[in-house]
């Protein structure tokens, strides 16, 4: 009996920890909304809203699609990076390691640079950072597809090459920009939530909802893959197509992530970490908490980057890997013994 | 049960096996013998149809394996894996009631299988580190949680990667009457061993193999014999009758 009073516990705790950060997340929303130049009770942003009282336009206009992007975009990092890690079996898998990262990150400089960040309009830069980072995710894919079967270690490989190949891109587009790009360039490296319009949330959200749902379905699939390609085979999962799905969410989210803020680390990698040292490892609980997580750790660094030196304003790449880091360290040292890597 | 017929696997130009013709009947517990690299895991990676033969055919239950839906499969047959490595923090139970992933359709586990899963971990002796992190456990520990998994998959057919590595005599033969007691229940066992003396009191049929090729099959009795034991591993043998009545097996220190 003490073993079905464990586990149920077990369980227990982790919807306990999933319904705390469902609850987390709109208060968080709220918050980050309403804090800014414009100072905004969180508690009064629904009377605000319903009435259209003073604020309002501060609301609707400037911080909801902010902050509403931003919990888009932590939650696809999030959850693309838990997926990942789970395929390659690997605890610090990050989701740019399939290349869709640093592929976009090339389509965007080169697009700054020999085209003009003007070009098409605000829909020019993401709309080739998208392409060229679905590209070379394909090229990764196809690098490793060998008779319609696909190696994780190769994908892996394939992933390396292929990054390696748009960082010397992305170098090289450096090199040659002028002053003026160059600082365009870095902003949009390290990431951030500046250009953040309902029309960018309007196109980021169905590919997160559509992404979310393809990621989140493959967790059992997952759960057998931990043990190993050839083990989940023999538990009756159908790898091809648990790895061509896999790669597809987490290219179309990162993508997505990547075009709508620019490139912006360790969401991806913390927020599964965390989920993990909270409540184990099982996917159908890590994907989930990831998403909802991620959305909550974006919300609040976005908060950061646009507060803490206004009004000037941080790239929140910035803020991740500063809060990121030493978070990490802490979960490291206090969990050593629990922590595989 | 199963048939293999004219099964060869090939690398390359290397046969890794071929020429199995193999008929194994439900409730009998195989064994497949044979020195290091000499096909055993490959055979029963052809047998669980993670592996296309290259010639041949493979028959479950009269129905070629290749023909089957990966999850239909997995509810008939279970394979346990010679090394295993897991990097999450998962605990015992959990991975024993992976086993159970078959069955589930994406669903949570139920009682059942929670019943399921506590009474595999019960049979290999594994309960009292069902809440331990799985990979904190000994490999012997390791081992035997991994056969409370494929137990809790509830099969028909079990194939086992030398299942007695890393454990002590205690559990040997603790797993390999596990294995008598699964095939008198109806289901069948085939499981590649390298110690030929458990081989030779468990099995009811052996498949010596050397370089993929079958050299001899049929009963202990008839396999295990002094030539074909020299010649399959290169060293010579004594071979005694145990007082059981199975043949008993010696490398022998005379080497004239």
């Amino acid at each position: 009996m003490t073993l079905f009073v464990s586990v149920l516990r077990k369980m227990q705790k982790r919807t306990k920890i999933l319904l705390t950060l469902i609850g987390l997340l709109p208060i968080s929303i709220c918050v980050a909304a309403g804090i800014g130049a414009y100072q905004i009770l969180p508690w009064r942003i629904p009377e605000i809203l319903f009435f259209r009282e003073d604020g309002f336009a501060v609301l609707v206009h400037v911080r909801f699609p902010r902050v509403i992007l931003s919990a888009a975009v932590g939650a696809m990092l999030a959850i693309s990076g838990a997926t990942l890690q789970g395929i390659f079996r690997n605890p610090l898998a990050d989701p740019g390691l399939i290349g869709v990262t640093a592929g976009a990150g090339l389509g965007a400089t080169l697009w700054i640079v020999l085209i003009g960040g003007g070009a098409l309009g605000v829909w020019g830069l993401p709309i080739a950072a998208f392409g060229c980072g679905i590209l070379v995710t394909i090229g990764v894919w196809k690098i490793a597809e060998e008779q319609g079967r696909v190696r994780t270690l190769t994908l892996l490989l394939a992933g390396i090459a292929l990054n390696s190949f748009a960082g010397a891109g992305i170098g090289l587009m450096t090199f040659l920009a002028d002053d003026e790009q160059l600082r365009s360039l870095t902003f949009w490296l390290l990431g951030g939530f500046g250009g953040a319009t309902w029309h960018v949330v309007f196109v980021t959200l169905p590919i997160a909802a559509i992404g979310l749902l393809v990621l989140s379905r493959q967790a059992a699939a997952l759960n057998a893959m931990s043990l190993g390609e050839s083990e989940a085979y023999h538990l009756g999962v159908s790898t091809e197509t648990l790895k061509r799905w896999a790669v597809f969410g987490v290219a179309l989210t990162v993508g997505a992530a990547v075009s709508a803020a620019g490139g912006i680390g360790f969401v991806g990698l913390v927020v599964p970490h965390l989920l993990r040292l909270l409540g184990g490892a099982d996917h159908r609980y890590v994907l989930p908490g990831s998403a909802v997580g991620g959305a909550i750790l974006l919300v609040s660094a976005d908060l950061f980057s646009r507060t803490v030196v206004a009004p000037a304003e941080l790239p929140v790449g910035i803020v991740t890997a500063l809060i990121g880091g030493p978070f990490f360290l802490w979960l490291l040292l206090k969990f050593k013994r629990e922590v595989f890597l | 049960m199963i048939e293999l017929e004219e099964v060869g696997y090939r690398i390359g130009k290397n046969w890794l096996v071929r020429d199995i013709n193999v008929t194994i009947e439900k409730g009998t517990l195989w064994g497949i013998v044979g020195p290091n690299g000499a096909g055993k895991s490959t055979l029963l990676r052809l047998i669980s149809g993670e592996l296309l033969p290259t010639t041949g055919e493979i028959r479950l239950l009269d129905k070629p394996i290749h023909k089957y839906e990966p999850k239909e499969l997995a509810r008939l047959r279970a394979y346990l894996q010679q090394k295993r490595d897991l990097n999450f923090p998962f605990t015992t139970l959990e991975i024993v009631l992976f086993g159970r992933h078959p069955y589930l359709n994406g669903t949570k586990e139920t009682t059942t299988d929670l019943l399921i899963a506590k009474e595999a971990l019960r049979q290999v002796e594994a309960d009292m580190f069902a809440e331990r992190l799985y990979p904190t456990l000994s490999g012997g520990e390791a081992s035997r949680v991994d056969i409370a998994r494929i137990l809790t998959q509830a099969p028909d057919l079990f194939l086992l990667d030398e299942p007695t590595n890393h454990l002590d005599p205690r559990h040997q033969v603790q797993i390999l009457n596990l294995c008598k007691t699964v095939c008198d229940g109806g289901k069948t066992v085939i499981t590649a061993i390298h110690d030929l003396n458990l081989a030779s009191m468990y099995a009811d049929q052996l498949l010596l193999l050397k370089e993929g090729i079958p050299i001899a099959c049929g009963p202990p009795e008839v396999v295990l014999t002094l030539d074909q034991l020299s010649e399959t591993y290169g060293i010579p043998f004594e071979v005694l009758s145990h007082p059981d009545g199975y043949p008993w097996v010696m490398p022998s220190l005379n080497t004239s």
